[in-house]
Formats: structure tokens, C-alpha cells, sequence
């Protein structure tokens, strides 16, 4: 079974963001970028179903500037097999909704028919919490979001999963093939350690452009202004 | 291409999240959101196989003109897939202008997959109306807010319940009226069972006192402090990110960017250091105060009152 798995690239959870004078975002330019967390826990259930022999191949995709590219080693130094970069040079972080990438990674599906999709589930820059479940959607495939636990069962037919809702825990029974989005007790990610990055360089990354997949990245939606929110002042000790 | 500007009367359909007869508070914080984007009808969607008594609460909403109850076993437990579909007929139906989600897990599962089979791009977590199309979502972890307007002919919104005043649950007197939608199209997830933490505490998302532990609390057995203290303030008891993952606490106490968002009149926030994915769970409540024996800790800089002290010594006394 093939495993496909998205990655974005985006600003370091770490970093203090700034916003730009013009107000109409925010301030990307020599900020320290790294994978988006959640796509990191995504990365690593699918490098792990592949250890475990119910994955044989793990792609990675990635819609992004030339930088992507980074973001997709990081992918293949953790273990996934080969990469898929969709280059674009509108800001990932507001100008490409998720309505459009669910619709080049749906392009992406048809052609390459994985059995499982694993996306973050979410980023941690625009935080829409969309994708995956518009991609299920697009795919009219079963979807178990917010995912804690993912069992295939042995005859990869279908995928259980345990996901987080309001008041606690929930089970799920999806028959695969099935989008899975990833919450944050997943899994802990591993680090790539400095022979797999070795290694990922070897590793092919296939360059397209959204159009090759019929996809305009226009979206409908338009960030109109950027701003701070209403500061609080600190009280007294 | 020619394009009509179409004078289309405005509509929203709120879908509502219940529970044993109650609508839930985020379906409230929803409706007053539907009551600023327009002036058009606002009809409430209850759906489920016993869920007639939240039908008929929903139609004593105040500012509610329409109930529709979808009587189906299939609805049950919010199945993303069966909802979406369900949405989608609605839709093909009655042409709504705007459809409105809690940005619960619940709604925010399938809000999602029923924008994309409309063909519309989702707006996630409005915090504000600003006219019928333009919409303030707070991002990168609520450090920053975006203003955006959409061109969709449907816009398709999940509402943050801390955001907006509840409306009355008294004063409406709506109609119920049945409604029905197609089955979810292709293959579906099955719902298997539920592990809800049962609490005779508030409810954590609408709790209007909440008491958080943090990575200071040293273990889950120290959490009984703040139990107790909940207990005696009539609080419901919050944590951060680092308490769950330590596993202190269940997971569904976690606030944060990626946990629930709270806003209540007090926050007591407990040997918690104050990161910023946490705060963005929490910066909107009315007062903020902590107890941390480390005064650089970044909470002090959104408090309101800061105890500088050993939460050891001060919270039993």
C-alpha cells in the first residue's frame, strides 16, 4: 500500500512573528522556517506503517516555493521514499487555501492511488484545520480526523482509529483507501539522524507546476489586512 | 464572461451541536453571529436520531426563525460524511447565503468536507463580523488576526464560541419542521464508541471560572490540588500542553492553539509558564491570574494578578 503524505513548510513554531508594516502579512522574510509540526507526527506514522510492513512506499508532497524542497528532504531523511514538489511562489501562508491544495493533492491521488493519505491536522500557520477533510471530500473518501491512534488491520482493508473530540476520545472504523489527519499525541516524530540525511539526498523529488494537475491556486477567499491583536497589559504581582 | 450580480436574499443555516436535549453553547454563540452577518431568516439544523427535544429548544432560541429536524440514526455522533452530504441537500434545496459551525472538533470535522463538495473555501474560527462577506480568524496562533472576504456564493463558516455573546436560549418560538438528505455518496466511517470523561465540573469551553495546571504541577496526583480548588470555586479545570503530554490529565483539558479555546470571566493559571500556543487558548478571558514561582514566566506578561510563589505552599493554604 502506498501512503501519501503532506508536508508544509512554515514558520518556525518557535519564532515571535511580526507583522509587516503594510499590514498585509506577516513578515516571512529571514524568519527561520521549519515543517509544520503537525506534518512532521504525519511524516512519522506513515514512516512507521512502512517499518511495520503495511505501507510499502511513503511519498511526500509539498506545495511551496524552492525552499519546499527542504521541507521534503526532512521528509525522505525520516524515511519516506520519494517527494512530490507542486512550486508555486503565492504565500502558502494565505494566498493558497486549502479548497486548492485539496484539489492538486486530490490531481495527486488519482494519479499516484495511494491506499492512505496522512495529513497534519493543521498548520500551524493559517490554522484552518481544513485539508484533509476537504480532500476527503474532493475524493468522497472516509475521513477520521484528529487522529490519537491508527490501527490498520491485516488485511489493509480498513483503518481504525481513535481521534479526539470535545469531551474525550472517540473509535472509528474507515474502510481504506481513507484520509487521516493527525493530532498532536499521534506519535513523537524522530529526528533525522545525519546518514538518513546522507541517504535523502539520493531520493528523487518530482517537480510540477498546480497547473500540470488542472489545479488554479486562485482561491475565492482573500486576506484583506493583517494586524496585531489587542495587547494586554500585565497586572500587578 | 458576463457576469450577473444576483440580488439574492440572504439566508443562514446554523448547524447546531446538541446534547441530550440542549443545544450547546457554541450553537448559541453561533446564532448571534448569523443575527450580524444579515438580516435575512436564520434557520437552526438539529440532527440525529433523538433529537427532537433539542429541536424544539432550538426553536426558543431567541432570534431563530426556522428549526429543521433531520430525524436520522445516521447522524448520530456528527458522522462527518453523513452531515456533509446532509448539508449538501439542504443546500441544493434552499440556496442558503450563509452556513454557520461551531469551531468544536465537531464542527470543525465537517464543516470542511461539506465547503469542499459545494466548492466554496471554508473561513475557520471567526472572530468577528465584519459585513456579509468579510470576516476577522485569528492565525499563527492567534498572534495575529486576519481580516478576508470571500467571493463564494455560499460562505461556508465555523464561529469561535468565546467570541460572541450567546443568544438567548428563551424567546424564539420557531417552527420544527422535518427535513431529510441524502446518504454520504461514497464509502463512510463507522462510529464505534465514545470515551467521555463524565465531570459534575462546568464544562470546559463555556465554564465561566477555569483553574489550568502546567508542567509546575509535577504529576498527575498534584492535580488533586486544583480539584479541590476548582471544587470550591466552581470551576472547571484546564491544562496546558506539556501537563497532558506528561499525562498528568486526559487530553481533553489541553488549552491551546491546537486544544480548546476558553475566554471565561476568571483563569487561574498554575505553575504554567504561559507559552504562546497556550496562550492563544486563553488570552481573550476577562481576568488572568497565576501562580508561578519563576517571575520571568511569560504568563505574568497577560496577567492581571500574579502570585510569585510556590504553588506547593500557596494553593493548599
Amino acid at each position: 500500500m502506498k501512503v501519501l503524505v503532506g508536508v508544509k513548510r512554515v514558520v518556525d513554531y518557535a519564532v515571535k512573528i511580526r507583522i509587516k508594516a503594510d499590514k498585509s502579512a506577516v513578515e516571512t522574510a529571514s524568519v527561520k522556517m521549519s515543517m509544520n509540526p503537525f506534518c512532521e507526527i504525519a511524516v512519522e506514522e506513515a514512516v512507521r506503517m512502512k517499518e511495520k510492513k503495511i505501507a510499502d512506499e511513503v511519498i511526500a508532497v509539498s506545495i511551496g516555493p524552492k525552499q519546499a524542497q527542504e521541507t521534503i528532504r526532512t521528509a525522505l531523511a525520516m524515511g519516506a521514499d520519494r517527494g512530490v514538489h507542486i512550486t508555486t511562489d503565492a504565500r502558502t501562508d494565505q494566498e493558497v487555501q486549502p479548497l486548492a491544495v485539496a484539489k492538486v493533492l486530490a490531481a495527486l491521488v488519482e494519479q499516484e492511488q495511494p491506499g492512505m493519505v496522512v495529513l497534519g491536522k493543521q498548520a500551524i500557520d493559517d490554522d484552518s484545520n481544513q485539508t484533509g477533510q476537504m480532500l476527503a471530500g474532493l475524493l468522497d473518501w472516509p475521513q477520521a480526523t484528529f487522529a490519537n491512534e491508527v490501527t490498520v488491520a491485516d488485511d489493509k482493508a480498513s483503518v481504525q482509529v481513535v481521534r479526539e473530540i470535545d469531551g474525550g476520545l472517540q473509535t472509528l472504523s474507515a474502510p481504506l483507501p481513507a484520509v487521516v489527519t493527525a493530532d498532536l499525541r499521534l506519535n513523537q516524530p524522530r529526528y533525522a539522524t545525519l546518514p538518513n540525511i546522507m541517504k535523502a539526498k539520493k531520493k528523487k523529488i518530482a517537480k510540477h507546476k498546480a497547473a500540470d494537475f488542472g489545479v488554479d491556486l486562485a482561491s475565492t477567499v482573500e486576506v484583506v489586512s493583517v494586524e496585531d491583536p489587542p495587547v494586554r497589559q500585565a497586572g500587578q504581582k | 464572461m458576463f457576469q450577473r450580480v444576483s440580488r439574492r436574499a440572504f439566508s443562514v443555516l446554523v448547524v447546531a451541536e446538541h446534547e441530550a436535549g440542549k443545544i450547546g453553547q457554541g450553537t448559541l454563540a453561533a446564532v448571534t453571529a448569523a443575527k450580524q452577518i444579515n438580516s435575512g431568516p436564520v434557520t437552526v439544523l438539529v440532527a440525529g436520531s433523538d433529537a427532537a427535544a433539542a429541536a424544539e429548544a432550538a426553536g426558543k432560541i431567541s432570534g431563530v426563525d426556522n428549526v429543521l429536524h433531520a430525524k436520522d440514526a445516521k447522524y448520530d455522533h456528527a458522522v462527518a460524511e453523513q452531515v456533509s452530504a446532509l448539508l449538501v441537500s439542504l443546500q441544493k434545496a434552499n440556496n442558503y447565503t450563509h452556513i454557520l459551525g461551531t469551531a468544536s472538533n465537531e464542527g470543525k470535522n465537517f464543516i470542511p468536507r461539506a465547503a469542499a463538495l459545494l466548492d466554496a473555501q471554508p473561513i475557520s474560527d471567526i472572530v468577528s463580523v465584519v459585513s456579509a462577506d468579510t470576516f476577522v480568524r485569528p492565525v499563527y496562533a492567534g498572534n495575529a488576526l486576519a481580516t478576508v472576504q470571500s467571493t463564494d456564493a455560499v460562505k461556508i463558516l465555523t464561529v469561535r464560541p468565546t467570541a460572541f455573546e450567546k443568544a438567548a436560549a428563551e424567546g424564539g418560538s420557531a417552527a420544527v419542521a422535518e427535513a431529510s438528505g441524502e446518504t454520504a455518496s461514497g464509502p463512510a466511517s463507522t462510529w464505534k464508541e465514545d470515551q467521555i470523561v463524565k465531570s459534575d465540573r462546568p464544562d470546559l469551553g463555556s465554564a465561566k471560572r477555569v483553574v489550568a495546571g502546567g508542567r509546575g504541577m509535577k504529576s498527575g496526583e498534584n492535580f488533586e490540588m486544583l480539584y479541590k480548588l476548582a471544587d470550591k470555586m466552581g470551576a472547571a479545570v484546564g491544562a496546558s500542553r506539556a501537563a497532558v503530554d506528561a499525562g498528568f490529565v486526559p487530553n481533553e483539558l489541553q488549552i491551546g492553539q491546537t486544544g480548546k479555546v476558553v475566554a471565561p470571566e476568571l483563569y487561574l493559571a498554575v505553575g504554567l509558564s504561559g507559552a504562546v500556543q497556550h496562550l492563544a487558548g486563553m488570552k481573550d478571558s476577562k481576568v488572568i491570574t497565576c501562580i508561578n514561582k519563576d517571575p520571568e514566566a511569560p504568563i505574568f506578561q497577560v496577567s492581571d494578578y500574579g502570585l510569585e510563589g510556590d504553588l506547593f505552599k500557596e494553593v493548599p493554604a
